[in-house]
């Protein structure tokens, strides 16, 4: 028992005050990257043609989409000029698919709260059932590191369920393979109204490094529809932590965002 | 002490060369034998200290398929490879060799080649053949197939997954229970088939080493360290020490983040919450080392054919070594909470347990197989890198039960250390990357890697342009899967997740 105490003592408290506090993130983090297409020289092609998931097109404007983007070094390293480089930027969650897609100037737009209603039902206390569906198991680790005692998730009132029955929504990892499919789509029918879907990671929202293979879906919302992308392969644990405060509205934007809408059951028709 | 007849000589046939991890071998110096030797061979070398580190398929000529096998021999520390042409099927070798089991499986699935008498040929990963030209053209419902069955008025199946109740990757599990007791356990994988080898085909390209480190996220160092390893050896790259030794520090920063993980969970799962609590938050320590080295928690774009992406100046490697130190401070200050709790250790003794015997057999690998007694471990057996230079010692435990599979990752953890201590003492200058040219034609290179879950196989093989004919993957999960099944006979079924996580297997790197 003594050793118990100690131990305690010595091991401290190590919950970061996120987000009261800004992280502190690796000085060599790739976050959001930064395009800067003065730079490119004319007819130059370098960073898409060195990008494995053609995130990046250069015809025409440059421009680069956050949803496919590996966050790996090989544009910046592929670039002779500097027109292309990670900032560390950890907020990259978005509401809108679309949004993930960015060119030169363009300003990020943050996921935004939960629409009014469904906030009422769900925005105090949200539970999920996380499927991974075929993918690295990053994003999955990733997850899971939420529940240490460095995030400690609960404490925002969000909380991972063993049961969909006993979930709020859905948080998918992975490319969804043919294979997990069914599986897939019989844990979103399990989830009561209202429902909610956070894609997490590069293959949940675009298939990631495996798009386009045959054996997968590209993505979750080729299967159910998404409310929160949360870029990156793996997303950093602050990342996703922002994506999900953002939805619950426990970060606030200074401007104003779009509301999220969740799936309300559909009225009886006939 | 070992006995030594163990390399592979096919008598009155010609006697097969010897080659070691990461040598490119030239196509024709495979010998092409008939499937009477190939399987005399297999099985004599493998009945003595040989291991099967590979069989797979691949097309061969005229619509055949060409069997190849990688047999490594820790005693000499070389390896010997041999092939053979089958069509329609051939007298498996699993009935005599039991480590053949799960990839015979796996050439029937993707070659419909049947191994005649195999006991368990079921898919492994449900998905279509690759060999065109067969009727069965559309793939298997995954999860639906002929499974173990028993019968008896108190006999019951319990049947969990694909969607866990944890944070964790899909998978099929059936148990057959009688009561409380699980009599067999039979696991039936594929959800996360995402056709990586497939796609490999043709390569390299711009995306195979992005396909290479997300095959297994939290192996991503091992796996691209073996390929990078076959890379150089076919583009005939010489590594500069700098790289050699950050390689190294990598891998084992993987080992440690991820062995400290385990170790957390298994105290979790006994609900013994202090260790779970801290070793939880330590684990990222170590991540976070990785992550300073090169900007991703996983090491993601850190190994790169030719050495390393990203290069350490001094202030950083003595922030590295300060941070280490406390971080394993902190590690053997958690462990020792859980090492005391006699509460602990009545549930980790005698659980889950193997023999010896049964893990030559299955021909299991890694901290698993090293917690059954078998000195296994590629760092010594085939070093590659800087494990030519600084051995790391092998750590093994005999009990086999789940508290060996704990015990023994602690030990390692300590290994790791002082590896890493001595690397970040004496890091030698130079550039990190020397890069590889085009790969050579009609050539084969085997690399293998010791990962933190045991031993990766890589192997590559070039057709007449350089590009890759075939690219076998085997992750130790591979071996191991089937060990979890043995490991769950007469336990208790609510012992189950504490088995698995003594385990802690890979889904995506079985499915690829």
């Amino acid at each position: 028992m003594p050793s118990l105490i100690l131990t305690r003592l010595r091991q401290g408290k190590r919950t970061l005050s996120f987000p009261e506090t800004e992280p502190v993130l690796p000085e060599r983090f790739r976050g959001l990257p930064m395009l800067d297409q003065a730079r490119c020289p004319s007819g130059c092609t370098s960073c898409a043609d060195a990008c494995p998931t053609d995130a990046i097109t250069s015809n025409g404007d440059l421009q680069i989409d956050l949803g496919r983007c590996l966050f790996c070094p090989e544009c910046a390293n592929a670039c002779p000029e500097g027109a292309i480089r990670f900032t560390s930027q950890y907020q990259l969650a978005a509401s809108n698919r679309n949004d993930l897609v960015l060119t030169e100037g363009e300003t990020l737009q943050l996921a935004g709260r939960l629409a009014e209603q469904t906030h009422r039902i769900l925005g105090r206390s949200l539970k999920l059932r996380q499927v991974s569906a075929g993918g690295c198991n990053g994003c999955e680790a990733d997850v899971n590191v939420l529940n240490t005692v460095v995030f400690d998730l609960g404490r925002f009132g969000i909380q991972f369920v063993a049961s969909p029955r006993h979930a709020d929504g859905l948080l998918i990892t992975g490319a969804v393979t043919q294979n997990m499919r069914l599986a897939l789509e019989k844990t979103y029918q399990a989830v009561p109204y209202p429902k909610i879907v956070i894609a997490v990671g590069a293959c949940a929202i675009s298939g990631g490094p495996f798009r386009d293979h045959p054996e997968v879906l590209n993505g979750s919302d080729s299967i159910v529809p998404v409310d929160l992308y949360v870029p990156g392969c793996p997303p950093h644990p602050v990342t996703i932590l922002d994506g999900l405060l953002r939805l619950v509205g426990k970060i606030k934007e200074s401007r104003a965002t779009p509301q999220v809408a969740a799936v309300l059951k559909p009225k009886e028709t006939g | 002490m070992k006995p030594r007849a163990c390399l592979v000589s096919v008598e009155m046939v010609t006697p097969l060369s010897s080659f070691h991890t990461g040598e490119a071998i030239p196509l024709r110096e495979i010998p092409n034998l008939s499937i009477a030797e190939f399987r005399t061979a297999i099985l004599s070398a493998v009945s003595s200290t040989c291991s099967l580190a590979a069989l797979f398929g691949m097309p061969g000529e005229n619509g055949h398929v060409r069997l190849i096998a990688v047999v490594a021999d820790s005693v000499t520390n070389s390896l010997s490879i041999l092939s053979t042409k089958v069509d329609q099927s051939y007298p498996c070798l699993t009935l005599e060799c039991p480590q053949a089991h799960w990839f015979e499986r796996e050439i029937a699935e993707q070659w419909q080649v049947r191994p005649e008498g195999h006991p368990w040929l079921k898919p492994i990963r449900f998905h279509a053949p690759y060999r065109s030209g067969n009727s069965l053209s559309s793939a298997p419902v995954p999860g639906v197939t002929d499974f173990f069955a028993m019968a008896g008025p108190e006999v019951h199946e319990v049947a969990v997954g694909p969607v866990h109740a944890g944070i964790i990757e899909p998978g099929h599990f059936r148990f057959q229970c009688h009561g409380e007791d699980v009599f067999h356990l039979e696991i039936s994988l594929g959800y996360q088939h995402r056709g990586v080898e497939r796609a490999l085909v043709g390569g390299p390209g711009k995306r195979t080493i992005h396909l290479v480190e997300t095959l297994c996220g939290d192996t991503s160092i091992g796996h691209s360290t073996a390929y990078c390893e076959a890379i150089e050896a076919l583009g005939g790259a010489a590594i500069p020490a700098r790289a050699q030794v950050l390689r190294g520090v990598a891998l084992e920063l993987e080992r440690l983040a991820n062995h400290t993980g385990d170790l957390g969970a298994l105290a979790g799962d006994v609900g013994y919450l202090p260790t779970a609590a801290y070793c939880g938050r330590i684990r990222g320590d170590f991540l976070n080392l990785t992550a300073a080295l090169c900007g991703s928690r996983f090491g993601r774009g850190l190994i790169r054919p030719g050495g390393v992406g990203f290069d350490v100046g001094k202030p950083l490697v003595a922030e590295l070594q300060q941070r280490l130190e406390a971080a394993l401070k902190d590690v053997e200050d958690a462990l020792a909470l859980l090492w005391s709790a006699a509460s602990v250790q009545a549930r980790f003794e005698h659980t889950g347990t193997i023999t010896r015997e049964t893990c030559e057999a299955l021909g299991l690998v890694g901290p698993a197989a090293r917690a059954c007694g078998v000195e296994r471990d590629i760092r010594q057996d085939f070093p590659s890198g800087i494990f030519r230079f600084a051995q790391i010692p092998i750590s093994k435990w005999p009990s086999g039960d789940v508290f060996a599979r704990a015990w023994l990752r602690w030990l390692e953890i300590q290994h790791s250390g002082a590896f890493l201590g001595e690397q970040f003492a004496s890091v030698p200058d130079g550039p990190i990357l020397s890069p590889a040219g085009p790969l050579l034609g009609d050539h084969l290179v085997v690399s293998l890697v010791e990962g933190w879950r045991g031993e990766i196989c890589h192997v590559a093989i070039t057709d007449a342009d350089g590009r890759f004919a075939r690219y076998k993957i085997v992750d130790p999960s591979f071996h191991n899967w089937m060990g979890l099944a043995i490991a769950m006979r007469n336990q208790q079924i609510s012992d189950f997740p504490l088995c698995n996580k003594s385990f802690n297997l890979s889904y995506c790197g079985h499915d690829l």
